[in-house]
């Protein structure tokens, strides 16, 4: 039994409060966390026949879809590297987002029974599948390694960015998933924006062509997509092909912290009313 | 300051209230919905940001305070407030107005199997649901084996939870949440699941916790149990808390307090109210009629049925064979008393057919509704497991 702690006070009151995170409890409830997350990973690929090649299939057909569209039919450039290579280098962080930010959107209305019945970090609920999803991220990335010793490309030195590339997508992506999933809870009509959305989101992110395609006059607009500088120092630190573009990536650092922070104030401020409204 | 702090109750709750806004409006709207109507009626969208007018106090200045190690019953009509208080009290929705103190850690059990998922196995499932109920991998570890023994479905614990019967899944559920351990625990009616047996076991399990020095919540309609398990007991009333005492003041004054239904029917019928209430073991019936236009011979019949619309039972005068040569009447009140007639827990619903004798002026189906609270007392089983509605005294002759 534990032991009764005297100094231990918890007071509920009216939430008023603009920010109201509490370390201390994150902390304690982080095993939930991690089973959220294993729990999304159990369960996506439960009776399937595939199980988690799903992970790499999608990816790598789209890659394949794509090198005979945009690579053999429109000639599109990709900064002189093997087109394959170049668009499944992109797809791999692309998938990781735009599957992650879609289940996390959705996750508070999809849990509702957990935000109606019981108590926990509700921040948690948005953040697993982004969590669960580096999995897949780790299993499609076999197939480009498969691919950069077919191609015979051996990573620089950059490649030690990879770690924080993908710690920066995961906050945005969370980020994100925080502002859509607390505003489906009040307006279900974030579920049919997002999937429109993500498919818009690919073309105005260098996931098929670079960045170098887009003319000096409007490459601003391509830069104020936090993706542009994520995907092409993604592919740039993986392949070696050219230097990474920090100018780009520190843009999206920003936007991304931006995102994060402002999504964690935003879920913090809503979630008062998500089991009244849910 | 240790010492002043050891006097402090362990729950203090304060002016505690919780509005709700009802109506189709304000629940949930599509974004589309808001924005034409911010748009349209710009001032009036501002207004009902700041206070829908459709808006019921679910909980009203609610002040109450539990002492460390005391087990606590909430009991009261649906509607009032309970489930609300539990949900504030774990955290789940905010009050409105008003604050709680709880020093201690909060474990709160409002469904049992809240985040099973079908999909995952009996042993994936019990790490996951209690991990959901707030306990530690290692606790669950420790316990584990503990949990798969008392819901007694050892050898489908690989098995999908998909596959279970729905009595395995709760059994399985509620052992999970019988393990958690904080100190002070919050249950919502959850006893009401599974089998007579497995009910037994949980309703022991239940007492074995509140036995064990912990501070225990605990809401049931189930009056039996709550007088077996708690010291203390709230009697709360739309939303206010009514009563407070030792539990079997607060539980007798609850079943002796007039649970009725009162129904006015339209100014040209000639019921102008009926009411149904339980009155101790009895079941009274009272009505007021007038006849209007001349007098004639009051003739009141009812059937009862049960919740699920069967007839439990239908009288009138005639078939009672009562003496009802009175007088024409032109108005007056007809008390009927259904005494003892040993229903068992539920609500049950009342037709009412009124007439001169000859003729029905009035028929009005299912009009009334009463609930039957502990009319029937020693019963060994929860009284939701017995089959029908009525137990009736029964004499064994072996010869």
């Amino acid at each position: 039994m534990t032991e009764h702690s005297t100094d231990y006070e918890l007071v509920i009151r009216p939430k008023y409060g603009l920010l109201d995170l509490n370390w201390q409890e994150l902390k304690e409830y982080r095993e939930l966390l991690f089973f959220l997350a294993l729990r999304e990973i159990k369960i996506r690929y439960k009776q399937t026949i595939m199980g988690a090649s799903w992970a790499l299939l999608q990816p790598f057909f789209t890659m394949i879809i794509f090198t005979l569209i945009f690579g053999r039919l429109a000639k599109m450039p990709s900064d002189g590297v093997p087109y394959p290579i170049f668009s499944y280098s992109g797809l791999l962080l692309w998938t990781y987002f735009s599957n992650a930010l879609t289940q996390s959107s959705n996750s508070l209305v999809d849990n509702a029974p957990l935000l109606s019945k019981v108590y926990m970090p509700r921040i948690f609920i948005p953040t697993a599948p982004c969590i669960s999803g580096l999995l897949d991220y780790g299993i499609a990335m076999s197939i480009l390694a498969i691919m950069m010793v077919y191609y015979r490309f051996t990573p620089g030195i950059s490649i030690l960015l990879l770690p924080l590339i993908i710690l920066q997508t995961f906050m945005l992506v969370s980020g994100v998933g925080y502002w859509l999933s607390s505003i489906c809870v009040k307006y279900r009509d974030v579920k049919f924006i997002v999937p429109f959305f993500v498919q818009l989101l690919m073309f105005i992110s260098p996931v098929i062509y670079p960045t170098n395609i887009v003319g000096e006059n409007l490459k601003w607009l391509l830069y104020l997509n936090p993706l542009t500088g994520l995907i092409s120092a993604h592919r740039a630190c993986l392949l070696g092909h050219t230097s990474v573009d920090f100018f780009s990536l520190g843009i999206s650092a920003v936007l991304t912290i931006v995102i994060f922070l402002s999504g964690i104030l935003y879920q913090k401020r809503t979630e008062k009313y998500f089991a009244d409204l849910i | 300051m240790a010492a002043s702090k050891k006097k402090e109750p362990i729950i203090e709750v304060k002016h505690l209230s919780k509005q709700y806004s009802i109506g189709v409006d304000t629940t949930y709207k599509t974004l589309s919905e808001s924005v034409t109507s911010a748009v349209r009626h710009p001032i009036k969208a501002l207004k009902d940001c700041r206070r829908s007018n459709n808006t019921f106090w679910s909980l009203k200045d609610v002040n109450f305070e539990v002492e460390e190690g005391q087990v606590v019953g909430i009991i009261g009509r649906n509607g009032a407030g309970k489930s609300t208080l539990l949900k504030i009290l774990s955290r789940i929705t905010y009050p409105t107005e008003g604050e709680v103190r709880m020093r201690g850690r909060v474990g709160s059990l409002l469904e049992v199997g809240t985040g099973f998922h079908p999909e995952l196995s009996g042993r994936e499932n019990i790490y996951f649901n209690g991990a959901i109920l707030g306990m530690k991998k290692k606790e669950i570890d420790e316990k584990f084996d503990e949990i798969v023994k008392f819901s007694g479905v050892e050898k489908f614990l690989d098995t999908p939870v998909k596959r279970y019967s729905s009595g395995m899944q709760v059994r399985l559920a509620f052992s999970v949440a019988a393990h958690l351990e904080p100190e002070i625990l919050i249950v919502d009616e959850v006893l009401a699941v599974g089998d007579a047996a497995f009910q037994k076991k949980c309703l022991g399990k239940m007492k074995d916790i509140s036995e064990g020095g912990r501070t225990v919540l605990f809401v049931s309609h189930n009056m039996g149990a709550v007088n077996n398990l708690c010291d203390f007991a709230f009697l709360l009333n739309k939303g206010e808390l009514q009563y407070r005492g030792p539990v079997e003041q607060v539980t007798s004054y609850y079943l002796n307090e007039e649970i009725s239904d009162k129904k006015a029917f339209s100014s040209n019928s000639v019921l102008k109210w009926a009411q149904v209430q339980q009155s101790g073991t009895n079941i009274e019936l009272i009505v007021e009629y007038d006849f209007k236009i001349k007098p004639c011979t009051p003739h009141l019949g009812f059937v009862i049925n049960d919740s699920f619309g069967n007839h439990i039972c239908g009288l009138n005068p005639s078939n009672d064979r009562v003496k009802h040569d009175i007088d024409p009447q032109k108005s007056g009140r007809i008390k009927v008393v259904l005494k003892y007639p040993k229903l068992l827990n539920g609500t049950y619903s009342v037709s009412l057919w009124f007439g001169d004798g000859l003729t029905d002026y009035f028929c009005e189906l299912e009009c009334l509704t009463f609930e039957v609270i502990d009319m029937v007392k020693p019963l060994k089983e929860p009284q939701s497991s017995s089959v029908g509605s009525a137990f009736p005294e029964c004499e064994w002759v072996y010869e």
